[in-house]
């Protein structure tokens, strides 16, 4: 009885807050409104039982990739915000056009997929019972997902390079 | 009052909602900084996604996969910062429509 309560307060929590970083115009309103959105992601994904997600993403996106983002808007210190130029109507209004067609086309994916019965797949894998939710986690992970955490991890380090390459100033 | 429990398309339904406002800040704002935060919030639709399903299933690839495409968020955050900034110092502007240079 609790879940539903809880839900669908998260998930007005989540729209809104969605809707702010959006909407506003001070960029670090919009930072501090992301990092509510993401703390409220990671109460779907324990709502979810994914403890360990729930985990990484407050670590790594409130933690880490906001502070990134909250740094930057600190050192571009804009005198002419962006946004203080008018949009022009015609281009803001062909973006909206573009949202609604993709919401109708998730919608429409969603009503057809939900009148066909659900597919038996829900016994592809043993339930994960008796073992924590980060144990089953890490097992995939370290055994039949190595390669694919080892190419990720490259990823990381070669950004890392590339990112500070790309900000260093010229010398 | 009764609700009614909570199926993975309530999840679903949630996802696509904070999918659409993502794009909606791609197509429709102009500062670069907000469209990256708005790409951002497109990842986290689909992570939910990604749990969603995995919670449905008894399966935790999903998961895996949500990790994944956390780690692949934040080199793109890191990277596309670094380009922010590298562009920032030659033009001063964080407009979309002034970046221009390598348009044909």
């Amino acid at each position: 009885m609790l879940e539903p309560l809880v839900f669908y307060t998260l998930a007005a929590f989540i729209i809104g807050f969605g809707v702010l970083v959006v909407t506003t115009r001070n960029t670090v309103h919009c930072v501090l409104f992301l990092v509510a959105n993401f703390l409220c992601v990671a109460m779907v994904y324990v709502l979810l039982a994914a403890e360990f997600l729930a985990i990484i993403q407050i670590l790594v996106y409130a933690g880490g990739i906001v502070v990134l983002y909250l740094f930057v808007v600190m050192l571009v210190n804009l005198q002419r915000p962006p946004d203080a130029v008018p949009t022009r109507g015609r281009q803001s209004r062909a973006g909206f056009a573009l949202a609604a067609v993709m919401l109708a086309e998730i919608s429409a994916i969603l009503v057809f997929s939900a009148a066909r019965p659900a597919p038996a797949a829900a016994s592809a894998l043993p339930a994960t019972s008796g073992v924590g939710n980060t144990e089953v986690v890490g097992m995939l992970l370290y055994s039949d997902y190595l390669v694919p955490f080892e190419v990720a991890s490259m990823l990381l380090l070669v950004a890392m390079v590339g990112a500070i390459i790309l900000a260093r100033k010229e010398a | 009052m009764t609700l009614t429990p909570i199926t993975p398309y309530h999840y679903l339904v949630l996802s696509a909602a904070l999918f659409s406002i993502g794009i909606v800040g791609v197509m429709v704002r102009r500062n670069i900084i907000v469209i990256l935060m708005s790409i951002e919030l497109m990842l986290n639709a689909v992570n939910i996604n990604l749990a969603a399903f995995s919670y449905q299933l008894h399966n935790a690839i999903g998961q895996v996969f949500a990790i994944f495409v956390i780690a692949v968020a934040a080199a793109e955050a890191a990277v596309g910062l670094g380009i922010i900034l590298a562009f920032y110092r030659n033009k001063e502007t964080l407009n979309v429509d002034e970046m221009n240079t390598m348009r044909w």
